[in-house]
């Protein structure tokens, strides 16, 4: 293999792999304010890409894309509203299922509300045959803006967790919500808003990425499955570590499809799901002595 | 010995010859073909009711097993060894008498194992991987149980579909008829579709027992403890983690001898037996079924299965299961069919009334 070459899978990688952290943050905000696992994490992604698709014929791009993360938010809280606020203590197996069939329903609405076809929004900047080139590496420009904004989600989401009132409200929710209601802060309103938050996020990655990897109504399954073992990857409600988790993953899977036949690419990914829940349930960069006291 | 517990058994069994006349005498029989399949579903569904219900531990990853079973089995049969013919190891076989040699529709000459030694070895590989993966994942909880069993269903779906030998996204056709008894024989023909359909009820019926028996034994008992509280089970001295791993086990066995017998039936098998949606499906009808409540599931299998495999549900097939998940785990967590359901909508229809928790509290 070439330097090129290699240089070539690194950028495909950490360009895949950045999607994955971005849905595995998305996790992480619900988990931790609700202890929840919300399985229709990728259909936020979905429903980015494939909303904006269809406004982008009578509107410019970047309003395309602002409606679609503004609508796929709405969605979000709307699932809150209307499935999660009600229960009071359910348990684990109970949402589980719930956000399942959540994700199954908003996949068939898709299906219904658009069709099966494959769909690509146009790309940022210039078209599916301009490259630029890095160290000999010809990479489209829509790999860089995957990178960017990436970057820009991660010290965004940083800066409003630890710098404004209302991001600290929500960590403090995730810590404890009792202590946190007790202090005045409105739980449900931070609960539906980890909701609001985690669908812009997934909306803008889908987004983003429609060029690259195109948008398919039953693309949010496999992305959340792949999102979830970054999240375990990087020890469940730990965002920055599931940034360099996803990254991890991306690159793995990039260089596994130059080793193994293509179709065994989900395998390698899941694989590794099951050895780091097996072994390390808490993540590769969790001390021992923090895991000893969860359980899993 | 309290007889009480099979009274339902035998009221499967007359509802069963029932339909089996009703359907005859109306020239209707063309229903049995998916009674049959309703059925083989359902075995897997009670299984999976066990381990739900009963154990406590969710499962995403039973279609997993149904496919290990049912591509185990095909592949078995239909893989030809003629050229092979000569090998000792086969002439052993044949001498054992368990080769078939037959012909297919072009009278090309095909020898492969019967498909009695490719069931037995069908669960035998079951038993072996459940085992393997169950060790490891039972120790999980949660969300973290419901991932690592979504994610074994998807290799074993990733596997089959990326596999040449499995048939790829074709699956594996043209598997031949098993012959369980001399003159009794699973296959789909339309000469057998009475006895076919009077096999599969039998073996739900075989395995519906099987679980009565077991939930009201000693280990029943150390189940519902489990189920109730894993901490408070353990201190009274019920080995946790080995009850969980046997029901596991036991669920797996129930979901692969389906898939054998359904692809025997279906003279094949497609990669779709395998996908994450099946595994979602039965899990969606345990629910719906009330969890800890083998007739209810076996009701809700059949009906649900049924209706699905006529196309009642159309285009929207997936959708109803997604529904049936989010309405029963948000306002019946305990089940659609059960005791006291009718009881308790007659409250929540009083209590809509203007003053009717008023009263309603006086009632009670």
């Amino acid at each position: 293999m070439s330097f090129e070459q290699v240089l070539q899978y690194i950028f495909s990688g950490i360009t895949v792999g950045s999607i994955y952290a971005v849905v595995a943050i998305g996790f992480n905000i619900i988990y931790n304010s609700t202890g929840i696992i919300n399985f229709a994490q990728g259909e936020f992604v979905m429903m980015g890409g494939i909303i904006a698709h269809s406004f982008t014929p009578t509107m410019p791009l970047f309003l395309a894309v602002v409606l679609a993360v503004v609508i796929t938010t709405a969605v979000g809280s709307l699932i809150e509203l209307v499935f999660i606020r009600s229960l009071k203590n359910p348990s684990v197996l109970r949402m589980i299922i719930i956000t399942i069939g959540l994700s199954i329903l908003i996949r068939e609405i898709a299906l219904h509300i658009w069709d099966e076809k494959i769909r690509a929004l146009p790309f940022f900047t210039g078209s599916e045959v301009t490259s630029i080139t890095i160290f000999g590496a010809h990479i489209s420009p829509q790999v860089l803006w995957v990178l960017g904004i990436t970057a820009l989600i991660v010290v965004a989401l940083q800066f409003f967790f630890y710098f404004t009132f209302t991001g600290q409200a929500m960590r403090a929710c995730a810590a404890n919500r009792k202590a946190a209601s007790l202090c005045g802060i409105n739980t449900r309103k931070m609960v539906n808003l980890s909701f609001c938050l985690s669908a812009a996020i997934g909306a803008v990655a889908g987004c983003t990425v429609s060029p690259l990897t195109q948008t398919h109504y039953a693309m949010g399954t496999p992305l959340a499955i792949k999102g979830f073992t970054v999240a375990i990857l990087g020890g469940l409600g730990n965002s920055t570590a599931a940034v360099l988790a996803g990254l991890l993953l991306g690159l793995l899977e990039s260089f596994s499809i130059s080793l193994l036949p293509m179709a065994y690419k989900d395998v390698i990914a899941i694989s590794i799901l099951l050895l780091i829940l097996f072994f390390r349930p808490g993540g590769l960069f969790q001390s021992r002595q923090i895991v000893a006291l969860k359980s899993f | 010995m309290d007889l009480k517990r099979y009274y339902p058994v035998v009221v499967l069994i007359l509802v069963v010859i029932l339909i089996q006349i009703l359907t005859s005498l109306f020239g209707i029989t063309f229903y049995l073909t998916q009674l049959t399949m309703s059925a083989y579903y359902s075995l897997l569904t009670i299984g999976l009711c066990m381990l739900m219900g009963y154990a406590g531990q969710i499962s995403l990853g039973q279609a997993g097993f149904f496919a290990i079973g049912g591509y185990t089995t095909a592949f078995l049969t239909t893989v030809n060894l003629i050229d092979k013919a000569e090998a000792p190891v086969l002439s052993l076989f044949k001498s054992l008498g368990i080769m078939v040699l037959r012909e297919d529709l072009y009278g090309n000459k095909i020898l492969h194992l019967s498909p009695w030694v490719a069931f037995l070895f069908a669960v035998i590989i079951t038993i072996f991987i459940a085992f393997l993966i169950g060790v490891p994942v039972l120790k999980l909880k949660g969300h973290y149980l419901a991932m690592a069993t979504l994610g074994f269903g998807i290799i074993v779906y990733r596997v089959v579909l990326g596999t040449r030998a499995f048939g790829e996204a074709d699956g594996i056709t043209r598997v031949p008829g098993f012959n369980l008894l001399p003159g009794i024989r699973v296959s789909g023909d339309f000469a057998n579709r009475v006895e076919n359909y009077y096999i599969a009820w039998v073996l739900v019926i075989i395995g519906a027992i099987l679980l009565i028996n077991l939930v009201n034994s000693r280990a029943g008992r150390a189940l519902r403890y489990l189920h109730g509280s894993e901490e408070a089970a353990s201190t009274m001295g019920v080995n946790v983690s080995r009850y969980k791993l046997n029901v596991f086990v036991l669920s797996a066995i129930y979901a692969s001898v389906a898939g054998v017998f359904l692809t025997h039936f279906n003279a094949g098998i497609g990669p779709s037996e395998a996908s994450v949606m099946k595994s979602v499906r039965y899990v969606a009808i345990v629910a719906a079924g009330g969890m800890a409540n083998l007739w209810g599931t076996l009701i809700m299998a059949v009906t649900l299965n049924f209706l699905s495999l006529r196309g009642v549900f159309g285009t929207y097939d997936d959708a109803v299961f997604a529904v049936i998940l989010i309405v029963i785990m948000l306002f019946a967590p305990r089940g659609l069919i059960r005791k006291g359901v009718i009881s308790e909508i007659e409250f929540a229809f009083k209590k809509l009334k203007p003053g009717g928790i008023i009263k309603v509290k006086r009632e009670s």
